[in-house]
């Protein structure tokens, strides 16, 4: 059987899974709840200082999609809205009687270091693994020069890092907005002011959608709404790909990092830990199904894990990051055709349409002895695989490797490339 | 002794209220999005070309999924005037649900019936009126029968601004869908709630008790209208041909179901402890499993071919057989037995095909008590009433070009007077094909 054992920034945990720092995490009740549910470690909710701030009815939004609820999930509340020193006490209970399961603290203060100084130390009386310092949070806080104000700035997120690094012995991980044009920037300043580790991503920026009754934005608050931070399986791409980045970056690839964004089962943690995460941090699916998903998450993950042949999570930790190139490096004579399989087909159509209207007109609809079939112009395939993806038939499309006969070619050494650093073979 | 009569009240009133209760209740909410979410909104699809309408059914799914139930609703009776009672009555098994390509994917097909009947249920309680006619032509059409066929032919022609006058021989419209389904297809009036709308548009004037041969003659018909619609049915039943075929006991069994449809009190409707259905087609099933749900102690359907060769679908020789009623293949009866006067039991003998395939009489025989005979063998096209000037016939209905026009210039025709598929969906289809070529014809 797989081990799932993790020690991440020196935090150790019986599994990669751990609940992000959110609602879920918000008191000693809940975490408690998901540590006896199996979860391998929690985020303790954001702590400020007091006096807590105050929440809003309603406080999230959600994106159905074709009748899946929740695809996307928006949340407008702020950080704990609870006194500190009663978050205090329950962070020292619950590691307490949870020596085995990673608790890290969610921090942030305003950008001043006495500030940082001081919540440090009250946070390591209580006996917590690490802190995370919240640089993500796109909505409120941001408004008083908090979360994603100083993540936004590389040379903030530094400074309060080096603050914090010299005030505590704590593992510090910093918490990166995806609100940014380059993930690397925050990064690379997390790593020159000292931090052990980052996470991400946090929320995105988003209005989940308008109530054209009340002709306001969603979620809607007396009438009004404002931005929230978008997560749940909609972001998951957008967090694969800033992870990603991250771990293939020469200056920032030494860091360990905790994935986040829209994890819900063991599959979406096994990609993000093949992209370099050492963990994964879960939130919208726990809220949407309860802490009893991790059960899945775990027996899926080693099963999966012992039929792939990797004992440990760091057999196959960042195994795909060596496949994640840049554009110009893809090689432009590899060529796939689109096959149909015509025992498979159901006869939808949704392969022809697809090519017929947006693409390149390469899959024929005919009638055979008035019998609908779909056939691919090989000679007009470009290999899209647009259909492929319409089709909602399992393996009927598959996209079959032709042989042109030539040499890998990339970009850079294009004929058509003014730039190329050398010439094609 | 009681078995012996037929008799009244059978099973308590709230049994068969029950009983009789809707078969498909609607669709809540919920249910309609997540059966439209299973729609792929497939290009060419082949369920609109296996509806006799041609109706978009993707599109009217589109629109249950994005909450757009108006434009929904329209484009089913765009294509069907009768779009609400076909969400009902089609025998959608062999017809759009077969061909959906999630039947050919994993035998469960969208369920498009249930969510037809959501978006036009819809459209109904808005009261919202979805056509409107156009400029008055001056033009005016006679309708011969209030059926499918008939009223969705006058509806076409009054949406594009003709006057009808639609004369009906019964004292309510609706053909078959008033007379002729099962009561637990088609509740709650519904009917004649549909009628009401397609009226709504205006246009069209009923004349009831109007009958063709009696007070209405054809050749005045074409004297007095620009054009004549020919929607009749068929009115005659089939005979066994038997001795005794006039006993009491003995019954057609549109009479049956025509007769429980009309009934303001079911349970008030005389019963025998034991019915036998003679038959294989949905007229067949409908008779046996309403004498069932009427509390009918054994009822049997007896049919003298294999159960492949029914005309009722699959779907409704189980409901028939989940209710009860037993179905006996490859028998035919051969005498009818009688006892004070009275049908008492049916002789059947056992059929086998023949080199062709045609069920042969074995010699076997065996006797089923009977204090009720349905006979469910067919119907056939009575042409008196046409007069002796009327139209051809060919296989004894009216003769019809592939746009509803009979031999006589300015008449046209359309339902089960002519051939095609004995189903309301036909009907509908028929009258609107029809109507377009009477306006053609009327030089528009």
């Amino acid at each position: 059987m797989a081990d799932l054992a993790t020690t991440f920034a020196g935090i150790r945990s019986p599994n990669p899974f751990w609940l992000a720092s959110a609602p879920p995490t918000d008191k000693e009740y809940n975490v408690v709840r998901a540590f006896r549910a199996g979860w391998g470690g929690a985020v303790w909710k954001t702590l400020g200082e007091d006096p807590p701030i105050v929440n809003t009815a309603s406080r999230y939004g959600a994106v159905s999609f074709n009748g899946a609820r929740i695809a996307g999930f928006s949340n407008i509340e702020l950080i704990t809205d609870r006194p500190l020193a009663v978050n205090l006490s329950e962070i020292t209970a619950v590691k307490r009687a949870w020596p085995d399961r990673a608790l890290v603290v969610s921090l942030m203060v305003p950008c001043a270091e006495e500030s940082w100084k001081r919540i440090l130390e009250a946070v390591e009386d209580t006996g917590a693994d690490g802190v995370e310092l919240n640089f993500g949070c796109p909505h409120g806080m941001s408004e008083r020069g908090m979360g994603s104000a100083v993540g936004q700035v590389p040379d903030y997120v530094e400074m309060v890092v080096r603050w914090c690094k010299q005030a505590t012995r704590m593992p510090v991980i910093v918490k990166l907005t995806p609100n940014i044009t380059d993930i690397l920037a925050p990064a690379r300043a997390a790593r020159r002011g000292g931090a052990d580790a980052v996470s991400l991503i946090n929320t995105v920026q988003s209005i989940t959608g308008v109530d054209l009754d009340l002709m306001a934005p969603m979620p809607v608050v007396d009438g009004q709404g404002t931005h929230g931070g978008y997560c749940g399986p909609a972001v998951k791409p957008i967090a694969l790909c800033m992870v990603a980045g991250i771990a293939r970056d020469s200056e920032s690839a030494s860091l360990p990092i905790s994935g986040i964004g829209g994890i819900a089962t063991w599959r979406d943690a096994a990609e993000f830990i093949a992209l370099g995460a050492g963990t994964v941090q879960v939130c919208t699916a726990a809220m949407h199904r309860g802490f009893r998903i991790v059960t899945d998450m775990i027996d899926g993950l080693a099963n999966w894990m012992d039929q792939a042949g990797y004992r440990r999570i760091e057999d196959f930790r960042a195994r795909a990051v060596r496949h994640f190139v840049h554009w110009e490096d893809l090689n432009l004579n590899y060529r796939t055709v689109a096959h149909i399989d015509p025992d498979l087909c159901i006869r939808c159509g949704l392969c022809h349409i697809a090519c017929e209207d947006t693409a390149h007109q390469a899959i024929a609809a005919r009638r055979v002895n008035g019998r609908r079939q779909y056939e691919v112009i090989e000679a007009e395939c470009v290999g899209c695989n647009l259909c492929a993806h319409a089709c909602p038939v399992e393996d009927c499309i598959s996209m079959v490797p032709v042989s042109t006969g030539r040499p890998r070619l990339t970009w850079k050494q294009h004929p058509n490339n003014p730039e190329r650093r050398e010439a094609a073979e | 002794m009681d078995g012996d009569r037929l008799s009244a009240h059978r099973i308590p009133r709230t049994v068969i209220a029950t009983n009789f209760a809707d078969c498909a209740p609607a669709l809540s909410h919920d249910e309609a999005q997540v059966a439209a979410a299973r729609c792929y909104f497939c290009h060419d699809a082949p369920c609109i070309e296996a509806c006799p309408t041609g109706i978009d059914i993707p599109l009217f799914i589109r629109g249950i999924a994005t909450g757009n139930l108006q434009g929904a609703a329209r484009t089913i009776l765009d294509a069907n005037i009768f779009g609400g009672s076909c969400a009902r009555v089609c025998p959608t098994e062999i017809l759009c649900q077969r061909a959906c390509v999630r039947t050919a994917q994993e035998e469960k097909p969208v369920a498009i019936g249930a969510l037809q009947r959501h978006a036009t249920d819809w459209l109904f309680a808005q009261k919202v009126q979805p056509f409107a006619r156009a400029p008055a032509t001056g033009r005016r059409i006679a309708v011969v029968g209030a059926g499918p066929a008939g009223l969705a032919c006058a509806h076409a022609l009054a949406r594009l601004g003709h006057a009808i006058t639609v004369f009906e021989a019964r004292e309510k419209p609706g053909g078959l869908n008033e007379y002729g389904i099962a009561a637990y297809k088609l509740v709650d009036d519904f009917a004649q709630s549909e009628i009401a709308f397609i009226l709504r548009l205006g246009g069209i004037s009923v004349e009831y008790g109007r009958i063709l041969g009696q007070d209405l003659a054809l050749s005045a018909l074409r004297q007095d209208f620009d054009a004549v619609f020919l929607g009749l049915g068929l009115a005659g039943a089939n005979r066994l041909g038997l001795p005794g075929e006039d006993l009491p006991g003995v019954a057609n069994a549109i009479d049956f179901i025509a007769a429980l449809r009309q009934a303001p009190d079911k349970s008030a409707l005389p019963l025998g402890r034991q019915v036998v259905v003679v038959g294989g087609g949905n007229t067949a099933i409908d008779a046996a499993t309403q004498a069932r749900k009427l509390g009918a102690e054994e009822v049997s359907i007896v049919y003298r071919r294999g159960p492949e060769a029914m005309s009722a679908t699959l779907e409704e020789q189980e409901r028939a057989q989940v209710t009860g009623v037993t179905i006996r293949h490859w028998a035919i009866p051969v005498a009818l037995e009688a006892v004070a006067g009275r049908l008492a039991q049916v002789v059947f003998e056992h059929t086998r095909p023949d080199s062709a395939g045609r069920p042969v009489g074995n010699g076997e025989r065996f006797a089923l008590p009977a204090q009720m005979l349905l006979k469910a063998i067919g119907q056939h096209f009575l042409p008196a009433p046409l007069g002796a000037e009327g139209p051809r016939l060919e296989g004894g209905r009216i003769a019809v070009t592939g746009d509803g026009e009979t031999s006589l210039p300015g008449v046209f025709a359309g339902g089960d007077c002519i051939a095609g598929l004995d189903l309301t969906v036909q009907a509908v289809e028929n009258g609107k094909i029809a109507a377009r070529a009477i306006h053609r014809y009327l030089g528009f």
